[in-house]
């Protein structure tokens, strides 16, 4: 019952937010927008019992959506206002029939028979956290070291990219 | 009497009804409490006597400047934009009363069959869920800061984002080492896998080591609790760190446009925030509610372990109110370098011998 009362209540929340983002006027309300969805998403990993995806998904974007805001006062300034004037005459229609196509895909994948897999024991309730601990730090330490060693690399190489000018020997270029 | 209790705690609706109502009066009155506490204790400092008329030593002085928030007109600027601006103050309070929501205040006790938790909620991912808490703390002021349509609102906004997103990354990673301590005191249990449970993390440090110093967290690990605090310090725009709303500068930061009761909203987050990092290192380093009860008889023994949670609590508002009244506020270079340059290579240190020294005692020598 609690479940299928916040299921309403968050997943009007979500589709709001949603709409929000792509309709607002006022860039500062699309980043609020989003945050809304990312929020509402969260309360549905909570009522499956991810605990720990939740509080990473408020974190993580929160965090971004936090960025996002920054480069709207920064780059679009803070009292203007997206015009709307339309230069695709055709992406309205377009929307329009991808949402329908898009309904019509939820509605075939909901009415077909899913095969799940079967519930892993142990995996109780309130030991979401413990469970994921267990998985990444002893099962799939190696792959799990593997992926942060890349990411940084990845850091690293977008840190290079923006930070050296081509030519600068020393790369000092403050 | 007692089976009506029985049957409302025993219900789990009525059950969290209860805890949130209790805790919304709780944190109201101790936010009430600490502002009369902190100009109590700065008018010492400075050769003051601070509130005198409201109630004996002026204790319902901020009663009453809350009556009279409430009554003052809310004036509305008029460049708001008005959704943003309303919304706000709501979103500072959100996130400090459920912070609050997570701190296990006292023993848990039983009614009857049920066992009564002194906490709102306890998560299994409760630390996670408070870094998370508290990055949705910056939105408010950011909103705030943006939605009055003034400059030094914005300024302040803008401050409050670099200042809290910085701290907040060496406030985490001074975290970690308590997580890894307590999965190191967990070690023989049959999960082995730690905890982050706040209840847990509490009945971890229980027991004493050489028969009268308490098993409390703090006492191996000094340095996270060091660099904590100062980040706490940071996360709460407090002085020396309270650039968000420096008077002298940008007049009153994000809530310069703020009036009536939508100000105190802000003002009372802000006091509220302080006690709930200051009851977060209690649970996470001084040993929460844990506490001698003497050995006292019935009621009394039950409410020492409440006890204990507030003086534990309140020595370490007094310290934040102490480093207010001192210190001068940092210039907008140090406050990054300290954040940057300082706590969070010397969390990453601290983290580092931390994880290398706890390996050791849990499974030897690299070489045996």
């Amino acid at each position: 019952m609690v479940e299928t009362v916040l299921f309403f209540i968050f997943g009007i929340a979500a589709i709001f937010g949603a709409i929000s983002m792509v309709w607002a006027r006022n860039p500062v309300y699309s980043a609020l927008g989003l945050m809304l969805t990312m929020f509402s998403i969260a309360v549905f990993y909570v009522s499956n019992a991810g605990h720990f995806v939740a509080a990473v998904q408020v974190i993580v974007y929160a965090g971004a959506v936090m960025t996002l805001f920054l480069f709207v006062i920064m780059l679009i300034g803070v009292d203007k206002s997206e015009s709307r004037k339309d230069d695709l005459r055709f992406q309205r229609p377009a929307a329009v029939g991808l949402l329908g196509l898009l309904i019509a895909g939820v509605l075939i994948a909901g009415s077909a028979a899913w095969t799940t897999g079967t519930r892993q024991p142990g995996a109780d309730v309130n030991g979401t956290i413990e469970n994921v601990g267990d998985m990444l730090f002893r099962r799939w330490l190696l792959p799990f070291e593997i992926t942060a060693l890349l990411l940084i690399v990845a850091a690293a190489g977008a840190i290079a990219l923006a930070y050296f000018k081509p030519g600068d020997e020393e790369g000092d270029a403050a | 009497m007692m089976g009506f209790l029985e049957d409302l705690l025993g219900n789990v609706f009525w059950q969290a009804v209860i805890k949130s109502v209790a805790v919304l009066v709780i944190i109201l009155v101790v936010a009430l409490l600490i502002v009369w506490v902190e100009r109590k204790i700065v008018s010492d400092m400075q050769n003051r006597v601070g509130p005198m008329r409201a109630g004996p030593f002026g204790v319902l002085q901020t009663l009453a400047d809350g009556l009279k928030l409430l009554f003052k007109e809310s004036v509305l600027p008029r460049k708001i934009e008005l959704g943003a601006y309303m919304a706000a103050p709501i979103a500072a309070m959100v996130p400090a009363f459920l912070i609050f929501m997570t701190i296990p205040i006292g023993r848990p006790f039983t009614v009857g069959e049920t066992v009564v938790t002194f906490q709102g909620a306890d998560l299994n991912v409760a630390l996670l869920f408070i870094l998370a808490m508290s990055s949705m703390a910056v939105y408010s002021i950011v909103l705030a800061g943006w939605a009055s349509g003034s400059k030094y609102p914005l300024l302040g906004g803008v401050r409050a984002t670099a200042q809290m997103i910085s701290y907040e990354a060496a406030m985490g990673l001074s975290l970690v080492p308590v997580i890894m301590f307590a999965s190191a005191q967990l070690g023989g249990a049959s999960p082995a896998l730690g905890t982050m449970s706040m209840s847990q993390l509490v009945e971890l440090q229980q027991g004493s080591f050489r028969g009268f110093i308490p098993g409390w967290f703090i006492f191996w690990l000094i340095p996270s609790f060091v660099i904590f605090f100062i980040s706490a310090v940071a996360e709460t725009n407090r002085a020396p760190f309270d650039l968000v709303e420096a008077d002298q500068e940008i007049v009153g930061g994000y809530h310069t446009e703020y009036s009536g009761f939508r100000f105190a909203m802000f003002f009372l987050a802000e006091y509220i925030n302080m006690f709930n990092v200051s009851a977060i290192a209690v649970v996470l380093f001084l040993g929460g509610w844990l506490g001698p009860d003497f050995g006292l008889p019935g009621w009394i023994a039950w409410a020492m372990p409440l006890f204990w949670f507030f003086l534990k609590t309140f020595i370490l508002v007094f310290i934040f109110i102490w480093i207010r009244a001192t210190l001068p506020r940092l210039r907008y270079d140090q406050l990054m370098t300290l954040g940057w340059k300082r706590l969070i290579p010397a969390s990453l240190v601290w983290l580092l011998l931390f994880a290398v020294v706890t390996a050791w005692r849990r499974f030897g020598a690299p070489w045996s």
